[in-house]
């Protein structure tokens, strides 16, 4: 039990350290060591991505990971998106859209657009629901989420265009 | 006060689509729901499962697991107290104390693969997960039972050697695996076949599907000193969760408080309890707060599903196109103890329509699976696949379109079903009419092998109690709190509600769920029923709240109460037109004590009607069918948020597409399940279907002041049909089984 490990990496622009043991997953890493909730377990074996995180701008679902790889990497999670008092656009838009029910898998959804949308600015409706097919949602049936990613896209295009 | 309808030109916030108010904590990742509660000193509980589909105990030895360093407890069925073999009510669905302790803890018998036998609590999830494997239990292994129909016959193995058939004309003096036998007739069924024309006739088969909630059941357990035992539960109803463990531990109800979490979908599975118990045992046990969370392979063993069934069903019409009769069976799986939808099942499978003669025959089946669970329409969805492909088939033999057949025998306000009960309003003709001129019925389809289906459904509803109390703040804001688990959006549809009565923006409404200590007893968020029923009781207790104002307003002009008028968020008196008082600055002279409650106990409500056009394109050399377009129709009575009543349907339509295409439980002979993850068990994603068109209908319920109907059900029950009759149509082939995945259709036409 004493063969933990001490992982250094950046976790939404914060430097952190944190012990974990050589099995644990980074899903149970950000969970119960780091405090950090809004990543989700839906399934544990990645075939949901409630657990949709970033390392190093790429999407990846956290539970098929250990928390050992992430080492001098850079994650964002979900509560890595807004400021203290503004929403990202991406969770703007959902909110905007009515893109949730439960909300379980919502911050998996915000995550793998926001993924989407740096790669790909407009995406059609078709590269929306091919992209976010790794993203399971119960509730919705995905229209709201859909059009949500559509209103994201769009309110950041605006900001690009406002900033220019 | 409720009967009458408020009757407005423009409602202030009913029908308006604000943002919901729990929206910005789950986009942000800062809901808390069950499997997030963390408490200082926390154990980790696990639960052992059962290998066996179907076995006797015989012993079950925990002593190797108790002495693992870091483990602090195991349980066992022995830890509770018996429990009363008493049923009662509970949602859709009833609960009976006996099996739900037998299903929370396994006594004598394991009946499917999955069953919890043991519990235990651990330092962390590793050692508890290691733990459980020293938990030695020896096993007297039974023939599991695992179809409906060889369930139902008197040679085989019977699950429950004390369990008679409860039938139409009394008990059975056996053991049988048919717990329950229903029987509804209506008119001369004999006569009605003999009347008619065109009779056909078919048996449909369906496996049991899991409800598929993405959080997983979760349940954290802390006993005070005083007694007091605190449930942080993923549970639709709190107080539901709370009656069933004050049973199960025998233990008063004042000193169990359930805190009901933010949950992550339930779609009625999580009605029954499975780890509230467990856990608080685990806590009672080791003095520390014990949170017990469920992988996703134990809610897809352990918990839910809907019935699988088997179904026969016969119709009769005569070739003007009257139906005369029809008969079915209905076989449902009640899974390890008693309690299938098959009522509801019976119920609604063929009232859309005015039927004059016919009989309906329900069994509920015990075979060796999870114990079934209520899922969105319990029981609806099945019956609904066989009836409406019945309907469909009947059309083309007569050579009538399918909506002129359906509209020929439409039930309407007053028609008898085959239950005895009368319809009220139901509108299904509205919802044929919506269909037939909608242009996705009459615009061509593009393409070969694509074919276009409709089908239509009813569901009951529910009502019952709810509780609601309204605060108001001295800065003219309102604090209002109710009983009901908020799963998709209650919190606030409720507070427009409350907003609406008292004439306030909807902004200054904050709605909250609470925990039992809280607030009366409320219902559980089931049967469509929450905007509704608890929607009521904050019009309810909005109205108190106006009533002690205007008291007040009175007192404070030396009026008389009948002068004092209340309008547009201002108080005047009829007898002084110079007086005005506005809401906001009458809470600021009253310091905000005041408050109003809303107790109901709704009797009196209305089921929906709904209906699905769907357009398939099926592949004949792979079977793989595509869903093209899919438009979902439905009255709402009175769309109380129409994004909120949108989003049920397209997300009901979604499920029904799931449950008729892709999701199933797969077994092997032994009762093992081959698909207990969410690659095998196929949920749809968002590339596997179109975005559904929501037509919403508004016929009002009378008997609610806005003319609300439940809407979360009516949605599901209709899209494995229209799909069924869209295939059809595409290969010339009635598909008679669910789900209708690649390989089945492949049978079907021959291909392999």
């Amino acid at each position: 039990m004493s063969n933990k490990r001490v992982v250094s990496s950046t976790i939404n622009g914060q430097q952190v350290e944190f012990l974990t043991e050589p099995q644990q997953s980074l899903l149970e890493c950000l969970r119960d060591t780091l405090g950090l909730t809004g990543s989700k377990e839906g399934c544990n074996d990645g075939n949901c991505g409630a657990c949709s995180v970033l390392i190093n701008n790429r999407l990846v679902n956290a539970c098929l990971m250990l928390g050992i790889e992430i080492e001098g990497k850079d994650v964002v999670t979900v509560e890595g998106l807004a400021d203290v008092h503004e929403l990202h656009p991406v969770q703007e838009a959902f909110v905007l859209e009515d893109g949730l029910q439960c909300g379980y898998c919502t911050p998996g959804f915000i995550v793998a657009t926001k993924a989407l949308l740096d790669k790909n600015a407009n995406p059609t409706e078709d590269e929306i629901r091919f992209w976010l097919a790794g993203n399971l949602c119960r509730c919705t049936g995905y229209d709201k989420i859909v059009r949500s990613v559509r209103l994201a896209s769009q309110l950041m295009n605006d900001a690009k265009e406002g900033l220019q | 006060m409720s009967k009458k309808m408020i009757e407005r030109d423009k409602h202030i916030s009913v029908g308006t689509r604000p943002e919901r108010m729990d929206a910005k904590d789950k986009v942000t990742g800062h809901a808390l729901y069950g499997t997030d509660i963390n408490l200082p000193g926390l154990l980790h509980g696990r639960v052992l499962r059962s290998p066996h589909a179907h076995a006797r105990i015989v012993s079950i030895d925990t002593s190797k697991a108790e002495a693992l360093p870091g483990v602090f407890a195991v349980v066992i069925a022995n830890d509770l107290p018996e429990a009363d073999d008493r049923t009662e009510k509970a949602g859709e669905s009833t609960i009976n104390y006996k099996f739900l302790r037998d299903n929370n803890l396994a006594s004598d018998k394991v009946l499917y693969v999955g069953h919890a036998v043991a519990a235990l609590a651990a330092k962390s999830p590793d050692i508890a997960q290691n733990a459980l494997e020293l938990i030695e239990v020896e096993y007297e292994i039974l023939e599991p039972v695992l179809d409906v129909r060889h369930a139902m016959s008197d040679k085989t193995q019977v699950l429950h050697e004390q369990i008679r058939t409860d039938g139409p004309d009394g008990s059975g003096d056996t053991p049988s695996n048919i717990a329950q036998h229903i029987r509804h007739v209506k008119g001369d069924p004999d006569k009605g076949f003999s009347d008619a024309d065109v009779i056909v006739e078919r048996e449909f088969t369906t496996v049991p599907v899991h409800q598929s909630y993405l959080e997983s059941h979760a349940a954290t357990a802390v006993w005070g000193m005083d007694g007091t035992l605190t449930i942080y539960s993923s549970t639709q109803g709190a107080f539901l969760a709370r009656r069933q463990v004050s049973e199960l531990l025998q233990y008063p109800m004042s000193k169990i408080k359930v805190i009901p979490t933010e949950v992550g979908g339930a779609f009625g599975g999580k009605n029954p309890t499975y780890v509230e118990t467990p856990a608080a045992l685990l806590a009672r046990k080791t003095g520390r707060p014990v949170r017990v969370v469920m992988s996703r392979e134990e809610v897809i063993l352990g918990t839910g599903p809907g019935s699988g069934t088997a179904i026969t069903v016969k119709v009769g019409a005569t070739k003007l196109g009257k139906i005369t009769a029809v008969q079915a069976e209905l076989c449902y799986e009640a899974g390890a103890y008693p309690g299938s939808p098959v009522h509801p099942g019976a119920m609604a499978m063929f009232a859309a329509y005015d039927i004059p003669n016919g009989q309906i025959d329900g069994y509920d089946v015990l075979v060796n699976k999870p114990r079934v669970a209520a899922y969105r329409a319990p029981g609806a969805p099945q019956s609904a696949f066989a009836g409406e492909q019945i309907i469909d088939e009947l059309a083309q033999k007569i050579g009538m379109d399918g909506v002129e057949f359906r509209m020929a025998n439409a039930a309407s306000e007053g028609t008898e079903r085959l239950d005895g009960s009368l319809h009220k309003s139901i509108a299904i003709q509205e919802i044929l009419g919506v269909i037939e001129d909608h242009p996705h019925y009459n615009e061509p389809l593009d393409g070969p092998n694509q074919g276009r289906g409709i089908a239509i459904g009813f569901w009951d509803n529910w009502g019952a109690r709810s509780s609601v109390e309204i605060n108001v703040n001295s800065d003219g804001t309102v604090n209002l709190i109710s009983g009901s688990v908020d799963l998709t959006g209650s919190r606030t549809t409720v507070a427009m509600q409350a907003a609406d009565v008292l004439e306030i923006p909807f902004e200054n409404v904050k709605s909250s769920m609470v925990d039992t200590d809280s607030i009366s007893y409320t219902d559980t968020s089931a049967g469509s029923r929450t905007t509704m029923a608890t929607g009521l009781a904050a019009v309810e207790a909005a109205r108190d709240v106006l009533t002690k104002l205007q008291l007040e307003v009175s007192d404070m002009w030396s009026v008389s109460l009948d002068s004092v008028v209340y309008s547009k968020g201002v108080f005047r008196t009829t007898e002084r037109k110079s007086e005005n008082i506005t809401f906001a600055d009458l809470a600021a002279k009253l310091s905000g004590q005041i408050n109003g409650h809303g107790n109901v106990n709704v009797e009196n409500w209305a089921g929906a009607g709904g209906g699905t056009i769907v357009d398939v394109e099926v592949d004949p050399e792979t079977g793989q069918v595509k869903v093209l377009r899919c438009t979902a129709i439905q009255n709402a009575g009175k769309a109380i948020h129409p994004g909120h009543v949108e989003g049920q349907m397209q997300g009901g339509v979604v499920q029904g597409i799931g449950w008729a295409l892709y999701e199933g439980y797969q077994y092997d002979e032994l009762g093992h399940v081959l698909n207990a993850n969410l690659l095998d068990y196929k949920l749809p994603t968002s590339l596997d279907v179109p975005s559904v068109e929501a037509v919403i209908i508004e016929k009002p319920f009378p008997s609610n002041p806005y003319g609300a109907r439940g809407v979360g059900e009516t949605p599901i029950i209709s899209p494995a049909p229209a799909i069924a009759n869209a295939v059809q149509q595409a290969l010339g082939q009635r598909i008679d089984q669910l789900p209708m995945t690649p390989t089945t259709l492949l049978e079907k036409i021959g291909v392999i």
